[in-house]
């Protein structure tokens, strides 16, 4: 019961194409998502369009979504792993309105799996596709602000830089001083951001059987992770990645291995529930129990 | 139990109403109309072309309404349309020389062909408010703006100049490629000069005026001189693909800036004085002598004269000054960014934890240390 049609505020929107952008612009996408296909980790320049939605926002999420959709798609939206995020409606409610099409909560119904700062909880396969919203494509921007000098070291796959920060923040804290979007090495080949994902996350980037495709409007770039592809988070042999339990369960589910939202409640307690709320959902109705 | 997760889309319906009531104030007061806004706000009505880089005044006026007034939405409202437009054709080069002049000021020389032509201008108002117009005492204009004349277009201060050899030429160079469209391709830096001033004629007005103002407070320097300053209507013609002469298809008005800069000279090239461009849609003196600095700024490569100043980087200049860009990505701190927050505090409790453990270790050690030194002698 959770596929549905949820036109959003205003009826269908007339006098637009399907998925709002015109044929044209869809295939001059999809030609640059072929190429960071072929190309995996690797930043492909785009003619991004200026879409209805703020940069920063989820434009170059939404332009590759749009640019693969059809009309049998199942579309999911999250943002922070929930349908139910402000931003994630407006999404939704964006494609419902401009393609008719069925949209859902429910990860597994999903063909196209829209998403901001989450990969879901249950295992992706391989008739899925994850959409990642990017706020920043190049990995090495704090340590390098110049993209003209960025796209050299990429190609000389000189990344001394980024491997001196991470020994830097080692040898300062015994830790990475990175928790989201930690960058992660693709086909052993580009160094890349995942987006600002928890690095909870990163482990399932890593032979993905769905089609994991990035797009970066404000920034004008697109990336891509082909199904069953290597994806490694940097490290050192004494100081391997690792991703550490939270030590709290879902006060919902009671979940351990899922990654948690902190809540504070009315009363002043603290609380941990699910970030993915559809994995949430499900376990507790397998249970048997309801809120 | 109570978890705000839930319930995201009433709250977005009631947001939306509300912003409807907000646009509308209080009801006891007319509402604007388009027209209105169009005849009567046009300054701002141009700035928000200018930004957009969409030449239609009534969808800008109606952008200005649906935007409250507020110039970047109102600027990113109309782009969003115009992403949406086809794109027949590429017009041919607007000719400023030929513009039916409405304002043209120079301040290099003290009279020239054409003279110097005050047009509507703030500059010798004293800014003085003016109670009348609250109360709605707004004299009968008392002057009807001259007839444009075709026929005698306004010479360029700067083309005696230039016909002397004082002033670099400006035209393009042979082999000159056709400019890039920064509206569709991405840009890869360093941009060429074409690119850079598409950019800055929809960049921000404030951004653009601040990097031109600090020009001139010493970070690259440029000697300028305002060379040529006009605002009028030019025509736009086409070549359609059938036929082998333009068509003129209509006519915009434009604020075109042509500063008189800092001169050079090489073993090659004998001293000539340099110049810096700035074009923006409707009448914006502001954004145009302004951009003209900038774009002389971000010349120095071309003159060998560094990189040491903010206004001399194009990576700075450019992807920073896009209003929309910028405001969508500054206001995205505004959505929900918990997932991320999480980790940060996770490991900063870890920090935290490990820090204290070290401290209550060491404070162990200082205890116990002395004991075991005497038990040892002893």
């Amino acid at each position: 019961m959770n596929a549905r049609q949820d036109n959003g505020c205003a009826g269908p929107a007339e006098g637009y194409n399907f998925a709002y952008l015109d044929e044209r612009t869809k295939r001059m996408i999809r030609r640059a998502l072929l190429k960071a296909v072929a190309i995996p980790g690797h930043q492909v320049p785009f003619g991004s369009r200026e879409m209805p939605l703020a940069y920063g926002w989820g434009t170059g999420g939404i332009q590759v979504t749009a640019a693969i959709i059809g009309a049998d798609d199942t579309l999911k939206v999250i943002d922070q792993g929930s349908d139910d995020t402000t931003n994630a409606v407006n999404i939704r409610q964006f494609f419902a309105r401009t393609t008719g099409i069925a949209t859902t909560t429910r990860t597994r119904d999903a063909t196209v799996i829209q998403t901001r700062h989450r990969i879901p909880e249950t295992p992706l396969a391989d008739y899925q596709i994850l959409v990642y919203q990017v706020p920043q494509p190049e990995p090495l921007y704090k340590l390098e602000a110049r993209r003209a000098e960025t796209l050299k070291l990429h190609a000389a796959e000189d990344y001394a830089l980024m491997n001196v920060k991470l020994y830097e923040d080692i040898a300062h804290w015994n830790h990475v001083e990175t928790t989201y979007d930690y960058p992660v090495r693709v086909d052993g080949r580009y160094v890349m951001s995942p987006s600002p994902i928890p690095s909870f996350d990163n482990p399932k980037m890593h032979r993905m059987p769905a089609l994991q495709l990035f797009g970066a409007g404000r920034e004008k770039r697109l990336y891509a992770i082909p199904p069953y592809t290597d994806v490694v988070s940097l490290d050192f042999e004494d100081h391997p990645f690792r991703v550490e339990s939270q030590g709290h369960a879902c006060t919902l589910c009671g979940s351990r291995e899922s990654y948690l939202d902190e809540v504070i409640d009315e009363r002043g307690v603290r609380i941990w529930t699910c970030s993915d709320s559809d994995w949430c959902d499900d376990r507790r109705s397998v249970a048997g129990t309801t809120t | 139990m109570y978890i705000a997760v839930k319930g995201g889309e009433r709250a977005i319906e009631a947001s939306r109403a509300l912003l409807a009531a907000a646009r509308r104030g209080d009801t006891g007061v007319a509402s604007l109309t388009v027209p209105q806004l169009r005849e009567q706000l046009g300054l701002l009505v141009d700035r928000v072309m200018a930004e957009a880089s969409l030449y239609d005044p009534d969808l800008a006026a109606l952008a200005i309404k649906q935007a409250c007034g507020d110039p970047i939405e109102a600027a990113f409202l109309l782009r969003a349309y115009r992403t949406t437009l086809p794109r027949f054709g590429y017009s041919m080069p607007i000719d400023t020389d030929a513009m039916q002049v409405r304002r043209r000021v120079s301040a290099i020389f003290k009279d020239l062909p054409g003279g110097q032509v005050l047009g509507p201008t703030f500059d010798y108002t004293q800014r003085l408010l003016d109670f009348g117009l609250m109360r709605g005492d707004e004299p009968a204009p008392t002057i009807t703006p001259a007839v444009l004349d075709h026929a005698h277009p306004l010479p360029n201060a700067l083309a005696e100049l230039a016909a002397e050899g004082l002033v670099e030429p400006c035209v393009p160079r042979a082999g000159d490629p056709d400019p890039p469209d920064m509206t569709r391709d991405p840009p890869t830096y360093p941009l060429p000069r074409p690119g850079w001033l598409q950019m800055l004629a929809r960049a921000d007005e404030g951004w653009v005026l601040g990097m031109g103002y600090s020009t001139q407070r010493g970070y690259a320097y440029t000697h300028p001189f305002g060379g040529d300053i006009r605002f009028g209507s030019v025509a736009i013609e086409v070549l359609p693909d059938e036929l082998d002469f333009p068509v003129e298809i209509g006519d915009i008005e434009v604020t075109e800036c042509q500063m008189v800069n800092q001169f050079t000279g090489s073993a090659a090239v004998p001293p000539q004085f340099t110049r810096g461009y700035g074009l923006v849609f409707g009448h914006g003196e502001r954004k145009a002598m302004a951009m003209s600095l900038v774009d002389r700024a971000l010349r120095s490569p071309e003159f060998d004269e560094g990189d040491d100043s903010p206004a001399q980087r194009q990576e700075f200049v450019l992807p920073q000054g896009d209003s929309v860009e910028a405001s969508g990505f500054v206001q995205h701190l505004k959505l929900p960014h918990y997932v991320t927050f999480e980790s940060e505090l996770q490991l900063i409790r870890k920090l935290r934890a490990e820090v204290a453990q070290r401290a209550a270790a060491m404070a162990f050690e200082e205890r116990e240390t002395p004991a075991v030194v005497a038990q040892e002698l002893a």
